[in-house]
Formats: structure tokens, C-alpha cells, sequence
């Protein structure tokens, strides 16, 4: 279980904070999903065997809203 | 599509908009109407694309709404309406974005602060590497001017250190050998050598940004009511919708409702002012960890303190040395190299003492005795030194003079401990340690006071003399000593049942249950360690009242903030509802009411992050003795 900090550019509607959160959860691998609005930050853990922080990075960037820094613990 | 794209959208919208006015009184209405086509179609482009991948997501957006509606001006040929709504539309969401980096930028100067590389010397060579790639156990070189990158221990050089992004303190501190130095702090002035013993994602500056992020998404109350509203809200309105359409037949207007209705002042009026809120806390030493939390503060009007470590500094400190030969230094290096054996605190704190004073302690003390609880005895350069208290005294067969005693009486009183030092069995001198109130309680108190806490009471399990003496002097309400944690738990308890909203200040230890009962935990950070840093709702970064007044003021003023945005927001969609019903209010003008709306509610929130309480004067120190 790894852990994935992505830093988006500032996010300016809270809705944002659903979409992502809904599409990131029906990713295969991936336990816990957590959008932070203030800081434009999507937190997630993964499991590394299912799914890469790429694969993540790549949705999060298809729905509209690009990845600036992606750190992963 | 990312931000710059957009903007540079929004720009080439808002030329041709401009195009088309001079088209307009040049008359050309031909070409004005393609223009104003032209500007919709690119400007409607990143919202209709929004849309689209929202839909995808099964989500419902505002962005659907405006592209329906821009749909339906084209599709009646309001060009000018549809123009003016997707400009206004991308222009306004740019300018929010712009505005909420103001509430934010509080956080986002502390990130700033954060160092992205260090100097460490490895097997003798020193090398410049990445942040990520410092070790724990690297010894780190840090050089004036320069940022420190990890958390440790001093083990070569001092330095002035500014550690204002850790602690919200100014004023740069002194730290040489063996103190500790924190990650994102900057030396002043002076060369350090650091053994570093946190890295990463562990030091308490990454520990501290961490918290504040959380703090800003947790919510408060109002916040999850707005939310809730929202949720029917939305739907409410789509059926009002369809209801003014069956009524009046009124494509135009339908939408307009649609569009105008959109909840975004609401959904960000309580947020904005609580992320301002919240940031401006941390810039001050403050981390007030949530929304909710902030709610709570502004409502206390009881606050409890702990004495020890809380409002006094909970580090005895020497007060005064009284000799009969008048050479000082003399009898404090005698007593201090008597008491290096001593594992008792005060016997350490003369021995601190005489390390600030710059006395070198020589002497290896010989046939040393302790005698718990009373104090030591001990051979030094052939002398037999006896520092203790009376009964040490007494039971040595030291006689102390009348003269003598008399002084140790009158150092009690002003709540010394009087510890005595007789060279081969007669009393040399005395040596008064006393805990000190903090510099900034009676002020804080005040302040407290002043912003609406109607008791302020102590609880201590230290002896009634000294809890009453700190009470006096800092004009407390109540005073109740010689408790135990539990009986500090029953008080909270009780006052909570009298009706009392209750906030609790410790030092975070051995007031972990009261703080936990209490309705408002706040701990002293001590520059951060964990466990305060995780249990307590408020934590002073700096160990400073102050910060906690300016932390309760900072509450109340957040929490009439975010009341004030609410209330604007909600007016603010009624009166526009209204004025599109009776015909007042058009697609363009609504849309530029709401942008506006938005914004006047996020600048509001700007406000937060200037306040700051007066500049005050530092009290001259209290002194106050802690017998043991």
C-alpha cells in the first residue's frame, strides 16, 4: 500500500472535490481518496500491484484538471 | 484544458467583445453579430468541454447549466447575451481563482519557507543534495542566511535562529551546542553543524503543513449545513425552474432562473473564511485544526489553565544568590560542582545557572552522598559542602543564623524555594529558585477577558500557597489546587454541565484527559512535540499566551466572517431570483450580480488574513516562586 500526493493547479469550484473523488474510487486498486480544495491536493492510497501513480495521474489529468507534482511515500 | 489555456481564452473573448461594441456604433451589424458569435463559440469551448466530462462522470455542473443556457440565447439569437455570459463566466471563475489564492497564500507562504536542499558532509566530503536525500543521522551544515533542512541537535557552532514558520516568534532565538533546531527555520546569523534526527516528511514543519491542510478541509457546522442545503437546493431549484417555464412560457427567463440560481457564493462563502482563518493562525503560532474547531473557540467563555508549564514557564530558574562573603560566582561554582551528581531538578537548575554565567565547574565532587529529597553532601577541593534544605541542615547539625534564616523566610513568602549551602558546616549562603509566570499572561488574560470570557479559573496540583500567589497576581476568577488529573476532569465536567462552553490549556502531559473533556483542548507545542500536536484542537506553536488570545479573537472575528458571507450569499440569490421573475434581471447582468456576488464574499474573507491584534508592550517579567 503506497501512498500518492498530487499537487493540481489551484482547484476554484468545491465541486471539483467530488468528480475526482467519484472517478479516482471506481479505480481498480485503489483504497482511499482524499481531495484536499484548499491546497489543490488529491491524496490517495494504492495498492502498487493494481494500479500505478501514473494510471492515477493520468485520470485525475482527464478529467480537467492537470497534475503539477506527483510524490509518492 | 489547463489554466493558461483558459485564460488566454478568456482574453481573446473579452478583445472581441470589445470588437464588437465599436462594430456596433460604427454600424455594421452584420459583422458585430458574427463577432459576438465567434467570441461565444470560443469562449463556450473549455465550458461546454467541462460539461461534457462531468457528464461523464455521471456529475451535474454549472458548467452544463451556462452551456444549455448560452445553447438556448444562440438558439433565440441573443448574441449579445450569449457573449457576455461565457466571457463573464470563464472572467469570474479567473478571478475567483485569482482571489482564493489571497485566502490561501498564508499557507502557501509557509510552504514557500520549506527548504529544497541541504549542505551534509558524508564520509568527510561535503556535498550539496536534494532535501529528500538527507538521511536521519547526516550531519548537516547550515551557514547564515541559509534555511535549515531537517530537524536535530547542534553539535558544532551557534547561531541566531528565526524559527517564525515553526513558532510565529519574530524574534530570531540564540541556539548553540545541544539545543534543538527546526526544519524551515533560517539562522540568522552564525554557522551550525547539525546532526539531523527527522527528515522528511517527519520534521514538524512537514508535521505542521500537513495539519493546517487537514484543518482547512475539515468542516464546520455551518459549513456541512451549507452543503446539505445544497444538496436540496440544487434539485429545488430545477423544479422551480420547470415551474416558471410552465407558467410563463418563457424560454429566456427559465434559464436565466437556471443559470442565476447556481449556488457558488453559497457553497464558498463559509469555506473562504475559515481557510483565512485558519491561515492566519498558523502564520501567528496558532493551529487551530478545523472549521468546526474555530466554531467552538469563538463560543468559549470559560477558560481553564493548568499552572505549571502553562502559565508560569515551568522551568525553575535561579532568582537570587545570597552570600556572606559577596563573591557569588564563587559559591555558585562551589555548589554547582557539588550538585552535578544531583538528579533533582533544582539541583540542575544551579548547575545551569552556573553554565550561563560561564563558570567552569573544575572540581570532581568526592564521597558524595544524596539524601533524597533534601539535598546533597559532597567533598570539593578538600571542603565538605551540605546544599539543602532545612531539614538537611538540621539533621547535619548546621546551625543557620538568625540573619540567615530571617532572608530564607522572606524568600518564601515571595515564593522562593530557599535552598542552603553550608561549606564545612556553616552556612555560606542561599540560593532562591523560583518558577517564572510567563511575560505575556497577565496581558493575555486581559485580552481574554476583554473579547468576551466571562471566568478565567486555574486548576493545579501544586500546593494552595503558590496556586493562590499565581491566582492573585494574574487576577484569576478561581483558584483550585492540589488536584490530581482527575480532579481537574470532574471540574471541567462540572462547569460543562453549569451550561459553560470550556477551554482548557496544559502542557499536555498529565492534562491529557482534562484537555480532553474540555470543549476546546488547547496544548503548548514546546516547538512541537507529537503528542500535543496530535490530541489537542488548538496548539501555541511558540508556548506564548498571546497566541492563544489572538487565537480566541481571531475565532470570533472568523466566525462573523463566514456569518456575514452567508447571509450576503443568501440574499444575494433571493433578491436575483426576484428580479428574474419580475423581469428585472436578464441572463448577462444576472450572471454579472452573481460573479460579482462571489467575489465580494471571497474578498471579504481577504480581510482575515490581515488581522492582527495592536502591538503590544512586553510585560516586565512576574516573579513567583514553585516550593517543592
Amino acid at each position: 500500500m503506497r501512498k500518492g500526493v498530487f499537487t493540481l493547479e489551484p482547484l476554484s469550484c468545491p465541486s471539483c472535490i467530488k468528480k475526482i473523488e467519484r472517478a479516482l474510487g471506481k479505480m481498480e486498486g485503489i483504497r482511499e481518496v482524499n481531495v484536499l480544495f484548499n491546497s489543490s491536493k488529491v491524496r490517495a492510497q494504492f495498492n502498487e500491484d493494481q494500479v500505478t501513480a501514473d494510471e492515477i495521474q493520468e485520470t485525475i489529468s482527464k478529467l480537467g484538471y492537470p497534475v503539477v507534482t506527483q510524490k509518492v511515500s | 484544458m489547463n489554466a493558461k489555456r483558459t485564460s488566454q481564452i478568456t482574453a481573446v473573448s473579452a478583445i472581441l467583445l470589445v470588437l464588437a461594441i465599436v462594430l456596433h456604433f460604427t454600424g455594421l451589424s452584420d459583422a458585430k453579430q458574427w463577432t459576438l458569435i465567434t467570441a461565444t463559440a470560443i469562449a463556450g469551448t473549455p465550458i461546454t468541454w467541462k460539461a461534457i466530462q462531468a457528464l461523464r462522470m455521471k456529475a451535474f455542473s454549472i458548467e452544463l447549466l451556462v452551456t444549455i443556457a448560452v445553447i438556448g440565447a444562440l438558439f433565440i439569437g441573443e448574441y449579445v447575451e450569449s457573449a457576455a455570459v461565457t466571457f463573464l463566466f470563464l472572467f469570474g471563475a479567473f478571478l475567483e481563482v485569482r482571489t482564493l489564492e489571497k485566502t490561501r497564500s498564508s499557507l502557501k507562504s509557509l510552504i514557500d519557507m520549506a527548504p529544497s536542499d541541504a549542505t551534509v558532509i558524508r564520509e568527510g566530503e561535503t556535498m550539496t543534495i536534494s532535501i529528500d536525500d538527507v538521511l536521519e543521522g547526516d550531519r548537516v551544515i547550515i551557514r547564515s542566511g541559509e534555511k535549515v533542512a531537517t530537524d536535530g541537535v547542534i553539535v558544532t557552532g551557534n547561531a541566531t535562529v528565526n524559527e517564525s514558520a515553526i513558532t510565529g516568534e519574530s524574534v530570531p532565538a540564540r541556539k548553540a551546542i545541544d539545543d534543538r533546531v527546526f526544519s524551515g527555520s533560517i539562522v540568522d546569523n552564525g554557522f551550525i553543524e547539525v546532526i539531523a534526527d527527522r527528515v522528511g516528511d517527519d520534521t514538524t514543519f512537514a508535521r505542521i503543513i500537513e495539519l493546517v491542510e487537514e484543518a482547512q478541509e475539515s468542516k464546520s457546522k455551518t459549513q456541512k449545513f451549507l452543503d446539505r442545503f445544497a444538496t436540496v437546493y440544487t434539485p429545488a431549484i430545477v423544479l422551480l425552474s420547470i415551474l416558471v417555464y410552465i407558467f410563463t412560457r418563457n424560454i429566456e427567463m427559465t434559464l436565466t432562473f437556471l443559470v442565476v440560481a447556481c449556488p457558488g457564493a453559497l457553497v464558498i462563502s463559509a469555506p473562504v473564511s475559515i481557510v483565512a482563518g485558519i491561515g492566519n493562525g498558523a502564520r501567528h503560532g496558532v493551529l487551530v485544526k478545523g472549521g468546526e474547531i474555530m466554531e467552538n473557540l469563538a463560543k468559549v467563555d470559560t477558560v481553564v489553565f493548568d499552572k505549571t508549564g502553562t502559565l508560569t514557564k515551568g522551568r525553575p530558574e535561579v532568582m537570587d544568590i545570597h552570600t556572606i562573603s559577596g563573591d557569588e560566582n564563587e559559591l555558585l561554582r562551589l555548589v554547582a560542582e557539588a550538585e552535578v551528581i544531583s538528579e533533582h531538578h533544582l539541583g540542575q537548575t544551579i548547575v545551569k545557572e552556573a553554565q550561563k554565567r560561564g563558570i567552569t565547574l573544575v572540581n570532581q565532587p568526592k564521597d558524595a552522598e544524596i539524601i533524597e529529597g533534601n539535598g546533597v553532601r559532597v567533598t570539593v577541593e578538600n571542603k565538605t559542602l551540605t546544599v539543602g534544605n532545612r531539614k538537611l541542615m538540621a539533621a547535619k547539625d548546621i546551625v543557620i543564623e538568625e540573619s540567615m534564616e530571617s532572608y530564607a523566610v522572606q524568600r518564601e513568602k515571595a515564593g522562593s524555594t530557599a535552598i542552603f549551602a553550608a561549606i564545612d558546616g556553616v552556612v555560606h549562603g542561599i540560593i532562591s529558585i523560583a518558577d517564572q509566570i510567563r511575560p505575556e499572561a497577565k496581558e493575555a488574560i486581559q485580552e481574554l477577558r476583554a473579547n468576551g470570557v466571562k471566568q478565567i479559573i486555574m486548576l493545579t496540583g501544586d500546593n494552595r500557597h503558590t496556586a493562590d500567589l499565581v491566582g492573585k497576581q494574574l487576577g484569576l476568577d478561581h483558584v483550585h489546587a492540589e488536584l490530581l488529573p482527575e480532579d481537574k476532569v470532574a471540574w471541567i465536567k462540572q462547569l460543562q454541565a453549569e451550561g459553560h462552553v470550556v477551554a482548557m490549556a496544559g502542557d499536555g502531559i498529565n492534562d491529557a484527559p482534562a484537555i480532553a473533556t474540555a470543549d476546546i483542548g488547547l496544548a503548548m507545542g514546546e516547538g512541537g512535540t507529537d503528542i500535543s500536536m496530535e490530541t489537542a484542537d488548538v496548539v501555541l506553536m511558540a508556548d506564548r499566551l498571546d497566541q492563544f488570545s489572538h487565537a480566541h479573537a481571531l475565532a470570533k472575528v472568523t466566525i462573523l466572517n463566514m456569518k456575514q458571507n452567508t447571509y450576503f450569499a443568501v440574499t444575494t440569490v433571493f433578491i436575483l431570483l426576484a428580479g428574474v421573475l419580475f423581469g428585472k434581471v436578464f441572463l448577462a447582468s444576472g450572471m454579472l450580480i452573481h460573479e460579482v456576488s462571489v467575489l465580494l464574499v471571497i474578498l471579504n474573507a481577504v480581510r482575515l488574513m490581515r488581522y492582527t491584534k495592536k502591538e503590544r508592550k512586553r510585560n516586565v517579567p512576574n516573579r513567583v516562586l514553585q516550593p517543592e
